[in-house]
């Protein structure tokens, strides 16, 4: 559905993005991770042509997005940002009703249909109770689940969320992205999601993309990418990496530097055995 | 349901201009000179009729030549700064914005004192046209100070117009410092708002930059709401955001030059007019601006009649009434907010 083809970007002189291709299936759940710098976000720009690579190309079903104008990219590719705010108390329903706006072109209304879209969308989003209710008035994470809505009224294909759970207790992170999850296996969303937590990347994506100062490291189902010499040396920490005992996914443990020590201790323990 | 629909749009901006006819009705009947209300009203019809009959020639001259141009005018400004104070909110992303915020008033300050030390006040265009020229120099020195990139960044443009502001403001403490007691007179009048000089002249010299400069705002109301909640968000909808805040940034300044021009620096209406009308219709700028526009012309022309007639035959400054009244009334919407809200 996404291809890309060895994109490369740059803001100023040192490259962010270095020959990156990667593609992506209609339906998949992909999780975007690496350190902070590694070119993340810029990719997602990328992806919705905030930004244009200096060389290489994004293939959008075989179409060039940069021959897609930004509407027609807005129809297909929706974005969820980290930050989730209006600067005046706009209702929920409005907030929602905007993501219509690339279906209006110059028309300053929104119509009937253009309602019932908007009301669908916060029926996934179990935010019809809220409708009325003004943005502002709201916690984060029913905050971020109106953008989600909103996203969906622009009824895409694609979904890129750029760290969704920043900020959101892990009540409401769950929360989120079991909802998420629910829009992917139910409603054949393909989900793009840069994220920092690993282990919400373990559990819930289908492929990570691992980054390393604007390259793919590593690429593959979390299994293969979450492995503790990758993590190491990507990240330059040291970590502990075993399965999550319900669900059999790599998890990672942080470890202080004296865990550290013992843990290495323990390790030849174990090699002496 | 609290969505903006076009229905409710045109159903509230009749109701508004209604109310606007009333407040304009009410403010010709009142004067130092009194006229019998009724009298006042059937000169005026008559007059819009192209008839004659009703009223002494003085009584005649009062309502027409003297009245009736002062509330228009006064209308007409009243709309155009809560209009420009709505577009400055959100084109600086910010709610301290007013019409004034960026230096545009202050350049227009400059032109009229320079027209009033040259004495070309006495004529009745030279005053308005220079503060016009000043106003117009300001907007242009803004906008090539407060762009990166060729890209308006709000808080760059901000701290550009806060900062050619106050190099203005130095300026018209030294021409106020030189200035001789009767020019004092005018100037500090003028800094405080002023309609006493309206004339038909004046509404048909602002009347287009109002007019215009609403139509093409208004065009991109919806565009606006979404550059609310992030200018990423709406460029990744298809709005072009650069366009929009170049257009924003010249129609409001526009708009506020043209107003301030013919009746001098008019304070509040333009911070407490869009935050009202937010209060009780809501933030969106398809309805926002239309009540904006009729809500200010009714508030301030309201203000201004009881400007004239408060102290009678003593004119006070229209920007002590609106900042009197305008004041308490906003912090009672604030307090009374939710209340206001399920409306």
């Amino acid at each position: 559905m996404i291809e890309v083809h060895s994109i490369s970007f740059r803001y100023h002189r040192d490259w962010v993005l270095q020959d990156v291709s990667f593609q992506v299936g209609k339906g998949e759940f992909i999780g975007v991770i690496g350190p902070n710098g590694s070119g993340k976000t810029t990719l997602l720009k990328i992806l919705t042509r905030l930004l244009s690579p200096q060389q290489g190309e994004v293939l959008f079903e075989l179409i060039p997005l940069k021959k897609m104008s930004r509407t027609d990219i807005a129809k297909r590719i929706a974005v969820v940002s980290q930050e989730a705010y209006a600067l005046f108390p706009f209702s929920v329903i409005e907030i929602v009703l905007m993501g219509r706006s690339p279906y209006l072109g110059h028309l300053m209304f929104e119509n009937e249909r253009d309602l019932e879209i908007a009301k669908r969308a916060m029926e996934w989003t179990d935010l019809l109770s809220l409708s009325e209710r003004s943005i502002d008035e709201l916690s984060g994470g029913e905050r971020k689940r109106v953008f989600i809505a909103r996203a969906l009224a622009q009824e895409p294909e694609v979904i890129l969320l750029d760290e969704p759970t920043a900020n959101l207790d892990i009540h409401h992170q769950i929360e989120f992205l079991d909802l998420i999850l629910s829009l992917n296996r139910e409603r054949g969303l393909t989900i793009i999601m840069a994220t920092h937590d690993m282990n919400i990347a373990s559990e819930f994506c289908d492929r990570l993309i691992l980054f390393r100062e604007g390259k793919i490291y590593k690429t593959g189902v979390p299994r293969e990418v979450i492995t503790k010499e990758t993590i190491e040396t990507v990240y330059g920490c040291d970590v502990w990496v075993d399965q999550n005992p319900i669900s059999g996914m790599p998890r990672i443990s942080l470890l202080r530097k004296e865990t550290h020590e013992i843990e290495t201790m323990g390790r030849d323990r174990i090699s002496t055995k | 349901m609290k969505i903006v629909t076009r229905k409710k749009v045109i159903v509230i901006s009749i109701f508004l201009s209604l109310l606007l006819c009333l407040v304009i009705l009410f403010s010709i009947t009142l004067g130092s000179v009194k006229v019998k209300p009724l009298r006042s009203i059937a000169i005026f019809f008559q007059s819009i009729l192209g008839l004659k009959g009703v009223g002494t020639e003085t009584e005649r001259a009062i309502i027409l030549s003297l009245r009736v141009p002062r509330a228009l005018l006064a209308g007409l400004v009243g709309a155009g700064l809560s209009v420009s104070g709505a577009i400055f909110q959100a084109l600086l992303r910010n709610p301290l914005a007013d019409p004034y915020i960026l230096g545009v008033s202050s350049g227009a300050a400059v032109g009229a004192i320079i027209s009033i030390l040259m004495g070309l006040s006495t004529f009745s265009i030279g005053l308005p046209l220079a503060s016009f020229i000043g106003a117009l120099l300001t907007i242009a020195i803004v906008f090539k100070f407060g762009r990166q990139d060729g890209k308006i960044h709000p808080n760059t443009l901000l701290l550009a117009g806060v900062i050619i502001g106050s190099f203005l403001s130095a300026l018209i403490m030294f021409f106020i410092s030189i200035s001789q007691k009767e020019e004092l007179h005018t100037i500090i009048f003028w800094l405080m708002g002023d309609f006493s000089f309206s004339n038909y002249e004046a509404i048909r010299m602002i009347l287009p930059y109002i007019f215009f400069g609403f139509f093409f705002l208004y065009l991109r109301a919806r565009h606006l709401n979404l550059i609310l909640s992030g200018e990423e968000g709406a460029l990744q909808m298809g709005v072009d955001v650069e366009r929009l805040k170049l257009i924003s940034y010249l129609f409001a300044s526009l708009i506020t030059a043209a107003s301030v021009s013919v009746c001098g620096l008019i304070g509040f209406v333009g911070l407490i007019v869009p935050h009202s009308v937010r209060l009780i219709f809501g933030p969106d700028h398809r309805l926002l601006l239309p009540s904006a526009a009729l809500i200010g012309a009714s508030f301030l022309i309201a203000s201004d009649t009881f400007a004239r007639t408060l102290l009678a035959p003593i004119e006070l400054p229209v920007g002590v009434i609106t900042a009197a009244f305008g004041g308490p009334f906003f912090i009672y919407l604030l307090r009374t907010r939710k209340v206001v809200k399920t409306l």
